[in-house]
């Protein structure tokens, strides 16, 4: 009995402190948000005025890296489930997936500086970090995909075949529309990384606070900008609404995410 | 035509397919590229042991942000392990389906709190706390520890779980049937065969402790000695190379790229262990699930 209370102590010390953060951040920053404090500029660097330019990288940059990583994650999960049979090409392909997933953000910061930004020249901008996202969310993508696409009845395929469709009409026609939402939970999944991502974003896009004009524009996303004015000391008040919008953000998608999820598991066990 | 056109998706696929093992390879080609000939110039005894590092004055000496790397790492185990598998146990074995139906994703939803939030809420409450009642600068081996620790819990919670409740119902059963108490059947069977899952799920969260960036940069002080108590400042190599990485050039950004193999090797050792680990357990199915 008083192990059973010791587990029950700990899991609720853990939902407690996961859910002092939150609400901690939102009773500090929802006063400080409001319409105005998202679509003005900020001032001085941020100790004044609004967040509008790191709204726009926000969006921008997750969407770039989501559009990047979106046909290759997808490909990948269609080749490895309606191609081939397993073989060491999908062992290799699996192990580069697996060990993709484990690299730690700082190191797609550090390669997609090298390579993206000073190796192609495509210096600060949402190109480089873009591409450096994409690659950082693919594994996450490949492997939701294909569990979305294995959940696909093969009896669905077989009717599909009988009719006289080839492989990939299958696969367009049949397969992919019914693992749709599956995918788009990887999809929604990658954009929340995206979206909360400082170490693998700020040597790649830069933290220009300026509106970027072209994908070779240095853009500053919400967590940078949340970043730089905590550790800089810039404005605690600002911090508190930036790290708000980045909250609920996050948040958003990722509960977007999961209601996608539920909705397809409970269509399949229908 | 038909089938030319089929030949010709399989061929495009099969070159999407190796999309992720190739961008694997340019990330190790480039970092390695980087990192490896500054390592072998300066000598990796000196780079690894030495505790001199004044990048201005060309000394590269990386064994102070190694031994932070390390008992911040170690710390944050000691807070997230336990917390995470006893979380895991108690919602698979003693809370109903129903609760933990809500309880787990609710967990695995904040898990995307961003990382320089958790390490805010480090600095602005966790700190001061430290530095009040146990004294040093706040910012330490301590604060990074537990900030880390709780950023592993839905890591170590979810995976745990997944191995928990792939442990067949009949084990339960035959245990209670032998007469054993619902602790008794949990702690002895269960756990037992569910062993190597969360094995895999601590090594996980290990790399994951090891790779963050932000939020110990933020909460560990980012001092460059090597640590006495925990509650010294440190710099772990993450920080290292995130805080430098702006404005290095030349031999000094080479040893920023030779502390980013060093954490690269690290990772790829932790990782291995624990796709061995979860296989062993699955069964040929290596896919560790986030």
């Amino acid at each position: 009995m008083f192990a059973v209370t010791l587990l029950a102590g700990a899991t609720l010390v853990t939902l407690a402190v996961l859910l002092f953060i939150i609400v901690f951040v939102l009773q500090k920053g929802l006063p400080v948000m409001s319409v105005k404090f998202l679509f003005t500029n900020p001032q001085e660097m941020g100790r004044a005025g609004g967040i509008f330019p790191t709204l726009v990288g926000s969006v921008l940059l997750p969407l770039l890296a989501i559009l990047i990583a979106m046909p290759l994650g997808i490909g990948t999960a269609v080749y490895l489930t309606e191609y081939t049979r397993e073989t060491w090409v999908t062992k290799v392909i699996r192990f580069g997936t697996d060990c993709l997933a484990g690299i730690p953000s700082i190191i797609f910061g550090l390669f997609g500086f090298i390579f993206f930004v000073v190796m192609l020249g495509m210096g600060w901008s949402l190109m480089s970090g873009g591409l450096t996202l994409a690659i950082m969310i693919l594994p996450t993508i490949i492997r939701t995909s294909e569990e979305a696409i294995r959940a696909v009845p093969h009896s669905f395929r077989e009717v599909s075949f009988s009719l006289g469709a080839t492989r990939w009409e299958t696969v367009m026609k049949v397969v992919l529309p019914n693992a749709l939402p599956g995918i788009v939970t990887g999809l929604m999944l990658g954009i929340g990384r995206c979206i909360s991502e400082t170490a693998a974003v700020i040597f790649t896009a830069g933290s220009s606070l300026r509106l970027p004009q072209s994908g070779f524009d240095s853009v500053r996303t919400m967590a940078v900008h949340f970043y730089i004015l905590a550790r800089e000391g810039l404005s605690n008040e600002n911090a508190y609404g930036t790290a708000a919008v980045l909250i609920i953000a996050v948040l958003l998608t990722n509960l977007v995410a999961y209601w996608l999820m539920h909705r397809f598991i409970a269509r399949r066990t229908k | 035509m038909k089938f030319n056109r089929e030949k010709g998706v399989e061929r495009l696929l099969l070159l999407v397919a190796l999309s992720a093992i190739a961008s694997l390879a340019l990330i190790a080609v480039f970092i390695l590229k980087e990192g490896v000939p500054f390592m072998l110039k300066v000598g990796p005894g000196n780079f690894l042991l030495s505790s001199d590092w004044q990048p201005d004055a060309g000394k590269f000496g990386i064994y102070p942000m190694i031994v932070a790397s390390l008992w911040v790492t170690l710390g944050a185990m000691l807070i997230g392990a336990p917390l995470g598998v006893a979380g895991a146990i108690f919602l698979n074995e003693f809370v109903p389906r129903s609760v933990m139906r809500i309880i787990k994703p609710t967990i695995e939803l904040l898990a995307g709190i961003p990382s320089v939030v958790f390490g805010f809420i480090g600095v602005v409450v966790l700190a001061p706390l430290i530095r009040s009642h146990l004294g040093g600068p706040g910012l330490s081996v301590l604060a990074g520890s537990v900030v880390l620790g709780i950023m592993v819990l839905p890591t170590v919670i979810s995976i745990s779980t997944d191995a928990i409740s792939a442990v067949p119902n009949t084990y339960r059963e035959g245990a209670l049937a032998l007469g054993a108490t619902r602790w008794q059947a949990v702690h002895m069977v269960v756990l037992k065969a569910a062993r190597s899952g969360i094995v895999a799920s601590i090594i996980l969260a290990m790399g994951r402790a090891v790779g963050e960036t932000m939020a110990v940069i933020m909460v560990a002080g980012n001092a460059v000695k090597v640590p006495h108590s925990a509650l010294d400042s440190v710099r772990t190599l993450t920080a290292n190379i995130a805080l430098e990485m702006g404005y290095a050039t030349g031999m000094h950004r080479q040893a920023l790229f030779a502390t980013g193999v060093v954490l690269l090797v690290v990772i790829m050792i932790l990782n291995s262990i624990a796709t061995a680990a979860v296989r062993r357990r699955i069964g040929g199915k290596g896919n560790t699930k986030k």
